[in-house]
């Protein structure tokens, strides 16, 4: 297990390598590629949200002057029902209609066919001359009336997954799935206090800043070549592949800069249909989606309605926890559900449990992985009866969940037993920070909650280069979303023993570096740094072994110290040390160029607990918030860039508190939503939020040699139930439901 | 339909011309000050041909005046340019934060009051301030020029008093008289970077016991147009708009609104907030005028 | 569709283009001149990605058409840097670790430049609300305002 250790380069946070192109406008980010000869794609858009699709005619768009290519659902293969895709993924089969509907249109906004012109406005007028033929149907937006069974259905052949038995009848209900231990009844007649609860939360967008956007073009021969904003182009390739029915090595996908993601840029919308429309074409064909598509069209997460209740006694203990969640699934199955049964309870050691959740199809937009997805709906449900609790026995609310913290040995609710973790030593932090022990400020209330996310490992490669002056090139494939290559450099210095400075860090394409997982479930400091590392150990033993050659020794009798290969103690040789800069300097006669690599399946990407409080003044008048200070305080394992890991921290926790206080989806009753743009879709902006306090726990991660977690995804968690607790603490009222909305806060404080 | 064109004429005759052109010959032309509205809806809902008529290169458009008895802002003058000049700020403080809460420092660059009013959103910020100041719309047409007070300027959502062939050149106010303030208010969930959720303009003049003389109150974001409130400001003349006569005011301005239940709030919601904005635009108005 | 001819100067070169009556500058920019620096991030103003300066106002270039720039003296994030060397906002934002994906960066960084040409000693409230209309989605505005604070005060130093 890595102890706490001096580090050289990492944990400092150099400027990033790809900084400058970042800050002069010369990054190319996804619509900033442009080809000669190049085309417009555009996307006609199903005006109903429900709606059975008799026929689709693009002839007359097609014979407009300057549109080159038309297509629709007939014109995609069927596609194979099987999983793609790590975080980002779902069935291949879902995938493909959501990319271009065939029989029926699933949601306002969904796909239903493209064309590609040689300008927009000729592209946008094709749009209005394509002709369809829809059958609307009633659309289903309400989740629980979604679940009942006599509910409109969205799709005939859906059966509910995991019952006991088959079920005779289709569901709007794509799958079921209960998690369980002890006894749960004989667990709440132990309780001394018992909190119940329902809590619903709308759908919310990632709000990522760019628009996803792709040009692609396939020539003669058939072969595509892909550029597109992608949180994982190799997920990207193998969808496209699938959903066109195309060779993997028929596609090149090559990840532009990438303007965030979250998560909402792990599937495919775009690329499918431009590689189609290029090859109909014979031309480029570039398609950037409107803000307005963004949000109508692109994922989402899902909207939930949780229903808890706990048991606890008077010292504070867990007697018994049940959770009942309800998520939107969108058109398509795959809702984030499991992770968020899987986390609900996490923070904790509870004997007896039980939660049971369900995928739930309903006519909005197909949902998409959102940092830490799943967990952020359930555990505000749980965090905020945690907070009732603490009330009703009058305990502070850090108390409270120091008696119950899971700690190394705990068995997690989701099975394995927890390696070290960094949850108490969470508590403790928050405990003695000053802006805990500080008094809440007049007319402000405090809201306190955990956050958790498992992280993840998967697949990574990176590939280490010496060149002929010693200088290090590290390749891999996750694309840098917020700042990774700083990190994969620093980890390459500090291994090799070589200054920052020296190292550069690439991201690949998919035929110039080896297969990547997305980046995506905070893996990728975790996994693909563990490959950085690896590739670079196999860079030392190289060196070791070419120095041992040329000094006339065994490999073992050579060390790597400090950048240089040195002779090991006790061999007694008259050698001066060679550096990495020597060793490359005369490898074309030790053997040639120094190439290092490294492939893995990572393991043991090490849980990521976080505590959050903050402090909310609420305007009885109006119902408006305003967050005074927040401070998040989160397990990092170890943090490489310390600067970047507390950016995931505030840009997490300002994510956090725009859906706690403002963002949702917001539907009419024919399943419009109503306010698809950032004017009314309201992320948060500069003023509304203060300086985030951030600081950082170092519980060093066992599976990895610097002791990385994965630290992306947990500092969303725990905003929404800081703020819904910070309220309640404010204004003595309780509202169970986000988003904790001026006229939401008003009419709960009239209704006293 | 069309084509789409551009044309920026130098003269209000020459405007007038395009746009008298364009109406009796049955084509579309719209006017365009700042554009912060009009491009959105050219991207939006709205993708229909036209010729753009940039009004910003008259020199009645862009003239500011402020006279011993008339204030002219002309109608294109974006906020930003307002929002710096002290003298203006000094003498309508009200409807200057009116201008100042549009959109972002960006949209101020352009954002303009005549265009604020000629979109005629029932949410539009300095609509109620304009309508609390005695702002009169100074409009030019084929007929010549013709004026309309600020209350009786929007007709409904998006629809006003002006004809094909007129466009506003700008907009008058009277010098305010001593122991005279304004102050406008509006809600927004954010801070920034919002539609008005309701919205209240007040202003009050004083005499020396402090009491008021005249009071003017606008609202906005809670009826189809911006409105002026006469109960709200007999609720305060003759006191010292004090608080009971602030909440009566308030109580009459949530007794004149007739608002919706939208994406931004409920109608219960806006009818409350809308006293809540009036008492407090009132008590800013009433120190401003102490002060002054 | 009959084009126009518009002159302009952008980051002090004269540059000529033809534009369509109804582009945006910020299509014109990116599509007619090759000034990829400036993003589109909603094309509705809403979000400050496309922010330029032009005629020392800082605009939305989303919300102009091409058109209104005949004449105009625009400056985009292309035009930042001084000489071969970053201008001190820009290495503000690297050392701050202002920014996580960087397609607001461009944006933001030339709103800064225009707060601080005309207020060179901003408060925190002040930087947060002349910025509200630059969304940043990565970053919870924290390193942004530090950087901004720090890169007035770099300024003040050297002037
Ligand atoms: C991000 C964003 C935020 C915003 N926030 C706010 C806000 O907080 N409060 C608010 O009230 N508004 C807001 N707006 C709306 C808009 O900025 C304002 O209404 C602004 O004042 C419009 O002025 P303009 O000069 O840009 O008008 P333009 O867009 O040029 O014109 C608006 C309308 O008026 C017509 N018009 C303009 N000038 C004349 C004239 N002289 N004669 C005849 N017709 C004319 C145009 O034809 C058009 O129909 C916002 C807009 C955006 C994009
Ligand atoms: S692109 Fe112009 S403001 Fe968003
Ligand atoms: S750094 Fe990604 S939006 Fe600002």
């Amino acid at each position: 297990m890595a102890e706490a250790v001096d580090y050289r380069y990492v944990g400092t946070s150099p400027v990033r390598p790809d900084g400058v192109d970042k800050v002069t406008g010369r990054a190319q980010f996804g619509a900033d590629q442009n080809l000669p000869n190049m085309l417009h794609g555009s996307v006609l858009r199903s005006p109903h949200a429900h709606a059975r699709i008799k026929s689709v005619d693009v002839s007359k768009a097609l014979a407009m002057d300057g549109v080159h290519a038309a297509v629709s659902g007939a014109d995609f293969p069927s596609v194979q029902s099987g999983e793609v895709g790590g975080e980002g993924g779902g069935d291949v089969a879902d995938i493909a209609k959501n990319v271009m509907a065939r029989d029926k249109a699933l949601y306002h906004g969904h796909a239903v066919a493209a064309v590609a012109a040689t300008s927009v406005e000729i592209a946008e007028r094709a749009l209005d001359a394509i002709e369809v033929e829809y059958e609307p149907l009633p659309p289903v937006l309400d989740v629980v009336e979604a679940m009942a069974p006599d509910a409109t259905l969205l799709d005939d052949n859906c059966f509910t997954k995991n019952l006991p038995e088959k079920p005779d009848k289709p569901s709007n209900i794509a799958s079921v799935m209960v998690l369980a231990r002890g006894d749960l009844d004989a667990g709440f007649e132990q309780a001394d206090v018992v909190v119940e609860g329902e809590y619903r939360i709308p759908m919310a967008h990632q709000g990522y800043i760019e628009p996803h956007a792709c040009t692609a073009t396939v020539n003669e021969e058939g072969k595509a070549t892909v550029w597109c904003c992608t949180q994982g182009h190799f997920e990207f390739r193998a969808m496209t592949s699938k959903i066109l029915n195309w060779k993997i090595g028929d596609l090149k996908f090559i990840a532009s800069e990438i303007g965030g993601g979250f998560g909402g840029k792990t599937v495919v919308y775009l690329e499918p249909v431009a590689v189609l429309l290029s090859k109909h074409a014979g031309r480029p064909v570039k398609m950037v989606m409107s803000r307005e598509e963004v949000f109508r069209a692109t994922g989402p997460t899902s909207g939930s309605v949780c229903r808890v209740k706990i048991g606890a006694q008077n010292d504070g203990k867990i007697t018994a926890a049940k959770a009942w969640l309800a998520y939107e699934a969108g058109a398509f199955a795959g809702a984030p559900v499991m992770p968020g049964a899987m986390s609900i309870f996490a923070p904790y050691e509870i004997e007896n449990f039980l939660v049971e959740g369900h995928d739930v199809l309903v006519n909005k937009p197909k949902v998409a992985a959102y940092r830490a997805p799943g967990a952020p709906q359930a555990m505000h449900a749980f965090e905020v009866a945690l907070d009732d609790i603490a009330r009703q026995i009058g305990m502070d609310p850090l108390d409270l969940r120091m008696v119950n913290a899971a700690d190394e040995g705990t068995q997690a609710p989701y099975g394995p037993k927890f390696p070290a973790i960094g949850f108490k030593a969470c508590i403790e932090a928050a405990k003695k920070h000053p802006n805990y022990t500080k008094p809440v400020p007049e007319g402000a209330g405090r809201g306190v909650a955990a956050g958790f996310w498992f992280n993840i490992g998967m697949q990574s490669s990176a590939e280490v280069r010496i060149n002929e002056d010693g200088t290090v090139i590290v390749m891999e494939g996750n694309p840098d979303i917020g700042g990774s290559r700083a990190s994969m450099g620093l980890m390459a210095a500090e291994t090799l023993g070589v200054p920052y400075e020296q190292v550069k860090t690439y991201i690949g394409d998919t035929e110039s570096t080896g297969f990547c997982n997305v980046t995506g479930g905070s893996r990728t400091t975790f996994a693909t740094g563990l490959a950085v590392v690896q590739a670079c150990e196999d860079i030392i033993a190289q060196c070791k072994s070419r120095a041992a050659a040329t000094w006339g020794m065994d490999d073992d009798q050579v060390e790597w110290q400090d950048g240089q290969a040195v002779p090991a103690p006790g061999v007694n040789a008259d050698v001066s040390p060679l550096s990495l800069a020597d060793i490359a300097a005369s490898a074309p006669k030790t053997g040639g160029p120094i190439l290092g690599r490294a492939s893995l399946n990572a393991q043991g990407a090490g849980a990521s607990f976080s505590v959050n409080f903050g402090d909310l003044k609420v305007d009885p008048e109006t119902g408006a918030v305003e967050v005074l200070s927040f401070t998040g305080i989160q397990d990092a394992g170890k943090a490489i860039h310390p600067a970047f890991v507390e950016g995931q921290m505030q840009g997490g926790a300002a994510q956090g508190l725009g859906w706690a206080l403002n963002e949702e989806y917001i539907y009419d009753a024919d399943g419009v939503m109503e306010n698809a743009g950032f004017l009314d879709y309201r992320v948060p902006v500069a003023s509304d939020l203060p300086m985030i306090d951030t600081q950082i726990v170092e519980v060093p991660n066992p599976s990895h040699p610097y002791g990385v977690r994965g630290v992306g995804e947990t500092p969303i968690v725990a905003p929404l139930a800081v703020a819904s607790n910070a309220v309640r603490d404010a204004t003595g009222v309780r509202i169970n439901d986000l988003p904790l909305s001026p006229p939401r806060i008003l009419a709960a404080l009239s209704n006293d | 339909m069309g084509e789409f064109a551009y044309v920026a004429p130098r003269s209000v005759a020459d405007a007038v011309g395009v746009l008298q052109d364009h109406a009796n010959n049955g084509r579309r032309a719209q006017v365009l000050a700042g554009g912060t509205d009009l491009l959105v809806q050219l991207r939006g809902l709205d993708k229909a041909p036209r010729t753009i008529v940039d009004v910003k290169k008259i020199e009645e458009t862009n003239r500011l005046d402020i006279g011993g008895d008339e204030i002219y802002i002309g109608a294109a003058i974006p906020s930003a340019i307002l929002n710096e000049n002290e003298e203006l700020k000094s003498l309508l403080p009200g409807l200057i934060e009116s201008a100042d809460l549009i959109g972002s420092t960006q949209i101020q660059g352009r954002a303009s009051l005549g265009g604020n009013l000629c979109n005629s959103s029932p949410a539009a910020d300095t609509i109620p301030a304009m309508i609390a100041d005695r702002g009169i719309c100074v409009i030019a047409g084929s007929g010549g020029e013709r004026e309309v007070p600020v209350e009786d300027f929007c007709t409904g959502v998006g629809t006003n008093v002006m004809t094909g062939d007129e466009f506003l050149l700008g907009l008058k106010f009277p010098r305010p008289p001593a122991n005279t303030g304004d102050a406008y208010l509006r809600f927004i969930p954010r801070t920034e970077m919002d539609i008005a959720v309701a919205g209240a303009g007040v202003s009050v003049t004083l005499d020396g016991s402090g009491t008021c003389t005249a009071a003017r109150v606008g609202i906005g974001a809670v009826a189809p147009t911006p409105l002026l409130v006469a109960d709200a400001a007999a609720a305060l003349v003759g006191t010292t708009v004090d608080d009971e006569a602030l909440a009566a005011a308030g109580a009459a301005c949530s007794a004149a609104a007739s608002p919706i239940t939208d994406k931004r709030g409920t109608v219960e919601y806006r009818r409350k907030v809308v006293a809540v904005l009036c008492r407090r635009a009132g008590a800013i108005a009433r120190d401003r005028a102490l002060a002054a | 569709m009959s084009k126009m001819h518009i002159r302009t100067t952008i980051n002090g070169d004269q540059v000529d283009f033809l534009g369509s009556p109804q582009q945006s500058l910020l299509d014109a920019l990116r599509d007619e001149v090759g000034k990829l620096g400036t993003k589109e991030g909603c094309g509705t103003g809403d979000c400050g990605a496309c922010s330029v300066i032009v005629d020392g106002r800082l605009v939305c270039s989303c919300l102009m058409l091409a058109a209104e720039a005949e004449g105009a003296e625009i400056t985009t994030i292309e035009g930042i840097a001084e000489g071969d060397g970053l201008h001190p906002i820009q290495e503000k934002f690297l050392e701050h670790a202002a920014l996580q994906c960087g397609v607001c960066t461009p944006g933001f960084i030339v709103a800064t430049k225009a707060l601080l040409d005309r207020n060179p000693d901003p408060d925190e409230r002040t930087i947060r609300y002349w910025l509200a209309g630059n969304l940043c989605r990565c970053t919870g505005y924290d390193k942004i305002v530090r950087a901004v604070q720090d890169a007035a005060q770099e300024l003040a130093h050297e002037a």
